[in-house]
């Protein structure tokens, strides 16, 4: 089952759909924690300010969004602008024209991450659950084996087998992105 | 680095946000709810708007309501519109 569009999920928190809300919200909660903790490294404090900041105006922007598709790059440049807010408060001077050293590099990787953890939440549960735990959570084999129930030396298979399924589903993505001439067919 | 080894390190670059901020956002709505009915108040209570005035985050600490730097900002928002 292929999880809902950002435009249908927009379109859903419109008409009032509080279960659509915390999707989005579990969405981007990543991508939001990640710039301004990543990027702009925030101090967490700030940093918390800066999330709440960003979908408390996601949730007042839905009803005016012109684009419901363009969700991600709006949101990544709120969570922009409220960084570098954030940071002119502490003190820290920002030239005007130039963003930080490595911040276009860090947002591209993140949205990058972002496609890749899209396409994760189209894979079996357990494929989700047994990567989520070992890369994005750091738990260990033994950890994994225990709240899982597996034995500890088929995990590093099992890992290995789901990297090889996201690989395809994000390359089965990107082919079908694509005409059969060749060129990328329009979003 | 292979294929896997980039998803990897692409998986590893967005580690979980805090519960409590997601658990937060995703209370917005009803929050939203809640500090209209607040504002709401205000408006028909000179008391209340004396002492919104006087001390926001205060007022909204007695209510019941943690008053972080985006609750407040909205709150000012909606009461000077």
């Amino acid at each position: 089952m292929h999880a809902a569009s950002d435009s249908e999920l927009v379109a859903r928190c419109r008409a009032g759909e509080h279960d659509a809300w915390e999707l989005l919200v579990d969405r981007y909660a990543r991508y939001v924690h990640a710039i301004a903790t990543r990027v702009y490294r925030l101090a967490p404090a700030d940093a918390e300010d800066v999330f709440q900041e960003v979908f408390a105006r996601s949730f007042e922007r839905l009803a005016t969004l012109r684009d419901d598709n363009a969700l991600r790059p709006w949101i990544a440049q709120t969570t922009r602008r409220c960084s570098i807010d954030a940071l002119r408060r502490s003190g820290r001077e920002l030239p005007l024209a130039d963003p930080p050293e490595g911040v276009d590099e860090g947002l591209g990787q993140l949205d990058e991450a972002l496609s890749v953890r899209a396409a994760l939440d189209d894979l079996s549960p357990d494929c989700r659950e047994i990567l989520d735990r070992f890369f994005c959570r750091d738990q260990s084999y033994r950890t994994i084996g225990a709240e899982l129930e597996l034995p500890a030396g088929t995990i590093a298979s099992r890992i290995a087998r789901c990297l090889r399924r996201l690989r395809a589903h994000l390359e089965e993505g990107r082919n079908s992105a694509f005409s059969t001439s060749g060129e990328k067919v329009d979003d | 680095m292979t294929p896997e080894e980039r998803i990897a390190q692409l998986l590893r670059a967005l580690p979980a946000a805090p519960e409590g901020w997601v658990a937060a956002a995703k209370e917005l709505p009803a929050a939203r709810l809640e500090l209209a009915t607040i504002v709401e108040r205000i408006e028909h209570d000179e008391r209340l708007r004396s002492r919104a005035i006087a001390d926001l985050e205060a007022l909204l600490r007695a209510e019941g309501v943690e008053p972080t730097p985006a609750v407040v900002a909205h709150l000012r928002r909606q009461l000077r519109a």
